[in-house]
């Protein structure tokens, strides 16, 4: 643990300037001291170890630090912790229930939508966006949704079939 | 046919199993280099040259040090004092960890900070005030062979110019008479641009250095930790069974993650010097613009050509651009890699290939990016000049190639060069190619689309490449045969371990290789568990690259479990109470051969190996293979695109992609058929949208994902998949190497298919990507659009 992100302490650092942060991640509440400058992929990563959240390209074009922040999308490796103060974040970790998996990755699994796993948490993070405001979309919209993330392994092919077979599933579980 | 439908059941050979790897991996808990962390772990930044060529001066560190949180500044000279300031490379050059004397290409890296965490590092990195003297450039071959060039390795003995090698191959004399002969000869002058892997995840390691058991333990980003622990052995002269290389999963590695990079040796001084654990996680622009690029070479290419279409003689004259530093890993006697594999499907008389290496500064590099060594380069080379040879002929394209493809009876068949090609069914599977994407419709569809003014295309692109070295009389790396091994050890209960020296990084190994066990063993897939990456515990193996798993590492698990199963069937005799000699086997079970209802399974052997051994029999189930291969494989490749291109902008869309693979028995189609929807998408990239260029200083430009610009689920086609199975005649299972082999064929497709769409220009040649830009130029200008880098010029 470094002295960028340590989770409260009853007397702060001197001289780093920090701010107490509170962020509702995947359900409950995590209150830290950062420093301003943290970004909000490191806070997730090294300071409450959900290591689920991959930073690919520093620059908010690949997507693999994909989060949702209060449901909507975020690159959370140009996102400062602090910015999230006071927000509901999901990561990867937050996805399945207490016993199965989330159908998202279920279909990531049936359909081989990964290979390497690096791009898999910020793409079902996007799928699971998207999803939730369009519970059945097309092959198109799905490929539009997506295209804030990269994918280096598969081709895209299986990843859209995933989220369509997940699509599937969510339908008819809401139906029954 | 009951052992078939068993074997599937049983998660083996052709089964579309699920992927094991999956269950940690959907849930965010796969475990990457940098998820990992060590009790009082440091965090290393490397501070790189923004000049491309530059002697340097002066490096004032003193301010970096005064920063709280700061343990450790490393610079040239302090690694020179210990030694470590140059490293050899895997193809027998030397590389500067940290510059000394001068910077050799834009990111080379000239310092190190390590630091409590890696915010404090960075900003350290920032306060290290480095002078700089600017040197004159070197970007492209035509500038470093000229005369008066300057010499950018004049740390180097006896290399008074920039050529790094010339390797030729081939019959000159031979070539020059049938070139005499021809009644055409046709002309093709290409580049491939440089290009760079970019997995997803960049590069680090953790080293991790015990003083009290004088143990290094490095977590690293690399494809071949074997290759990597013989290297820290030898670079940083530690004993190697000392040294342990643990590479977990990877976020991906196309042939980046597998050169030896500075940040790892760096990363180990560091930690050994300070006694803790120092990590460096490298970020996008360290990765993008020093380590290990793909292609960057120069065709002029040539073809004698008989009038009925056929082909007398091939010439290839290559310039080969290594950047700074020769630090591509090639088999040692193949300096160019297997450039020289172009052709292997046609019936090629007589061939010449000249290959001229130069060092230029440029980040180092030239590895095998999804490729077998250059054999990119040589498919997307072959391809081109046989679309223009077609053309200049006046012939029918797909025709054209069926004419020229060695027949499936001429098998086995020696190339010009020197390959043994062994197997193939090169016009069945061109066939099934024309008949998926319909040839005959289409080219009358062409044909009414351009009455319209509306521009259509089909590009085909056919190729066998050779995968999976080696055989260990003609490949070795640095001197060490590529061969592969597995290792396994059954259980009490019958489940079992294997291990191997091969290494995935999304290939999904873990579910494949169980699979091959199954099919020896009969042991269920999910009762075996697959560990690679760690060189205490996998048996020494050349690592994954070059689509080599499969011909290599997957030979060895065939012979592994082949082994297993001999002792095996001397327990069932045991067990039996008869001869061995009159024992069979059938997938999982042994039986008298007179008896077939008396019999043991494989499981109940396993128990018998711990518990009730014959006399004198060693205990335990177990045992190891070196596979090394008779030959490499020949897989096959038939890709077929259908472009639009759109007259007023140069903008082009793919129609259809039909792609028809023979790449033997397949293992696992569901895992075959992702690895080949990954390589076309880096085929339809390539052709597309991504390179990586350098202006004339030597900036890179490309130094990040805004500029370097790679395909998302937006623009990606979608692909048709076909498949033609000729087996492998030497392979265990009948299996050919597959990871790379629409990477490899799939972008001469797509340009062949734009190329064809603009013909009525009179156009031979647009240079890799195909940028809409560059495809205006053609359709606007009619003439040919080379994509080589500028040259500078006295005045700038």
């Amino acid at each position: 643990m470094t002295g960028l992100y340590e989770e409260i302490r009853e007397e702060p650092a001197a001289d780093v300037p920090v701010r107490r942060v509170s962020i509702t991640v995947n359900g409950a509440k995590r209150t830290a001291d950062v420093e301003p400058r943290l970004l909000l992929a490191h806070l997730l990563r090294q300071g409450f170890t959900l290591t689920g959240t991959h930073v690919g390209c520093d620059t908010t074009n690949c997507g693999a630090c994909t989060v949702l922040l209060d449901g909507q999308p975020v690159k959370s490796c140009t996102m400062l912790a602090v910015q999230a103060d006071g927000h509901e974040v999901t990561t990867v970790e937050g996805l399945a229930g207490p016993s199965e998996l989330h159908p998202i990755q279920e279909g990531f699994s049936d359909e081989h939508g990964l290979q390497c796993g690096f791009c898999t948490p910020g793409m079902m993070l996007a799928a699971k966006a998207l999803l939730e405001t369009n519970p059945d979309p097309t092959e198109d919209e799905v490929r539009w949704a997506l295209s804030g993330n990269l994918c280096r392994c598969t081709g895209y092919q299986n990843i859209v079939k995933s989220i369509l077979w997940a699509a599937r599933k969510l339908q008819s579980q809401a139906g029954t | 046919m009951t052992q078939a439908r068993d074997e599937i059941k049983i998660g083996g050979l052709g089964a579309s199993r699920k992927r094991v790897e999956d269950n940690r991996f959907v849930r965010g808990k796969g475990r990457y280099v940098d998820d990992i962390v060590l009790p009082g772990m440091l965090h290393m930044e490397i501070l790189r040259s923004p000049l491309a060529h530059a002697r340097i001066t002066s490096i004032d560190v003193s301010k970096a040090w005064q920063i709280p949180g700061v343990r450790l500044v490393l610079t040239g000279d302090m690694m020179a004092a210990r030694n470590l300031a140059w490293m050899p490379t895997l193809s027998y050059d030397t590389q500067a960890v940290l510059a000394t004397d001068k910077v050799r290409f834009q990111g080379q890296e000239v310092a190190c900070v390590v630091a409590d965490d890696p915010y404090i590092a960075k900003d350290a990195c920032e306060a290290i005030v480095v002078e700089y003297e600017p040197l004159p450039v070197i970007v492209n071959p035509a500038q470093a062979v000229a005369e008066g060039a300057p010499v950018i390795r004049d740390d180097k003995e006896n290399q008074p110019d920039n050529v790094v090698f010339t390797w030729e191959v081939g019959d000159k004399a031979g070539t020059d008479r049938a070139f005499a002969q021809a009644d055409v000869v046709s002309t093709l002058d290409l580049h491939y641009p440089r290009s760079h892997p970019s997995p997803l995840e960049c590069c680090g390691s953790i080293a991790d250095f015990d003083r009290s058991t004088s143990k290094l333990t490095v977590y690293m980003t690399t494809q071949a930790p074997h290759i990597i622990r013989a290297a820290v052995a030898l670079v940083a002269e530690l004993p190697e069974h000392m040294i342990r290389i643990v590479s977990p999963d990877l976020g991906g590695g196309f042939g980046n993650k597998v050169p030896v990079y500075p940040g790892y040796v760096a990363s180990i001084l560091a930690s050994i010097l300070l006694e803790r654990p120092v990590k460096w996680i490298e970020d996008k622009t360290g990765n993008l613009i020093s380590t290990g690029f793909g292609r960057d070479i120069y065709l002029r290419g040539e073809m004698a050509l008989r009038n009925d279409g056929k082909i007398l003689g091939v010439r290839m004259y290559t310039d080969s651009d290594h950047g700074a530093f020769f630090s591509d890993a090639q088999p040692s006697k193949f300096k160019i890699g297997l450039l020289h594999s172009a052709f292997s499907c046609y019936d090629i008389p007589v061939a010449h290939l000249v290959n001229r290496g130069v060092y230029t500064n440029k980040a180092p590099g030239g590895v095998a990016y999804r490729c077998s060594f250059r054999v990119t380069e040589a498919m997307y080379f072959q391809e081109r000049m046989v679309q223009a040879a077609a053309d200049d002929l006046g012939m029918d394209q797909a025709e054209f190639r069926r004419r020229n493809f060695v027949r499936d009876d001429d098998f086995p068949h020696r190339t010009p060069w020197g390959f043994l090609t062994d197997s193939g069914q090169y016009g069945k599977c061109l066939d099934v190619g024309l008949e998926a994407i319909g040839y005959q419709d289409f080219l009358t569809e062409k044909e009414e689309a351009r009455k319209q003014g509306r521009l259509l295309g089909i590009g085909i692109s056919t190729m066998t490449e050779p995968l999976g070295a080696g055989n260990s009389r003609e490949y070795d790396i640095l001197g060490i045969k590529m061969f592969d091994s597995a290792e396994l050890r059954v259980h009490i209960t019958g489940k079992a371990i294997l291990r191997t020296g091969a290494k995935s990084q999304g290939q999904g190994h873990e579910t494949t290789w169980a699979q091959i066990v199954a099919h020896e063993l009969g042991i269920p897939a999910e009762d075996i568990t697959v560990e690679e990456g760690d060189t205490d515990t996998a048996p020494f193996g050349m690592g994954t690259y070059a689509s080599r798993s499969t011909p290599v590492a997957g030979a060895a698990v065939s012979m592994v479990a082949r082994k297993v199963r001999a002792k095996a069937r001397k327990l069932a005799a045991h067990l039996l109470e008869v001869s061995e000699e009159d024992i069979e086997w059938e997938l999982g079970r042994f039986y008298v051969r007179s008896a077939p209802d008396h019999g043991v399974t494989i499981q109940e052997c396993a128990i018998a190996a711990y518990s009730n051994m014959p006399d004198g029999m060693e205990p335990g189930l177990e045992n190891v293979a070196y596979y090394d291969p008779p030959n490499l494989t020949w897989p096959f490749g038939c890709y077929i695109a259908t472009v639009e291109v759109d007259p007023q902008t140069g903008v082009w869309d793919v129609l259809r992609v039909v792609a028809v693979d023979d790449c033997g028995v397949r293992i696992n189609p569901m895992i075959v058929e992702g690895q080949i929807m990954g390589g076309l998408t880096e085929a339809y990239a390539m052709a597309n949208m991504q390179f990586i260029t350098f202006d004339a200083q030597g900036n890179c430009v490309g130094s990040n994902y805004m500029d370097y610009l790679l395909p998302t689920a937006w623009e990606t086609p979608g692909y048709e998949l076909h498949e033609v199975v000729t087996p492998s005649p030497h392979h265990p299972i009948g299996a050919k190497g597959v990871g790379e082999c629409a990477t490899v064929g799939g972008p001469a497709a797509f340009v062949n298919a734009v190329m064809d769409a603009i013909r009525d220009t009179g156009v031979r040649n647009i240079d890799m990507p195909l940028l809409p830009d560059r495809v205006y130029e053609a359709l606007t200008k009619r003439h040919d659009v080379s994509g080589a880098p500028p040259v500078r010029t006295d005045d700038e």
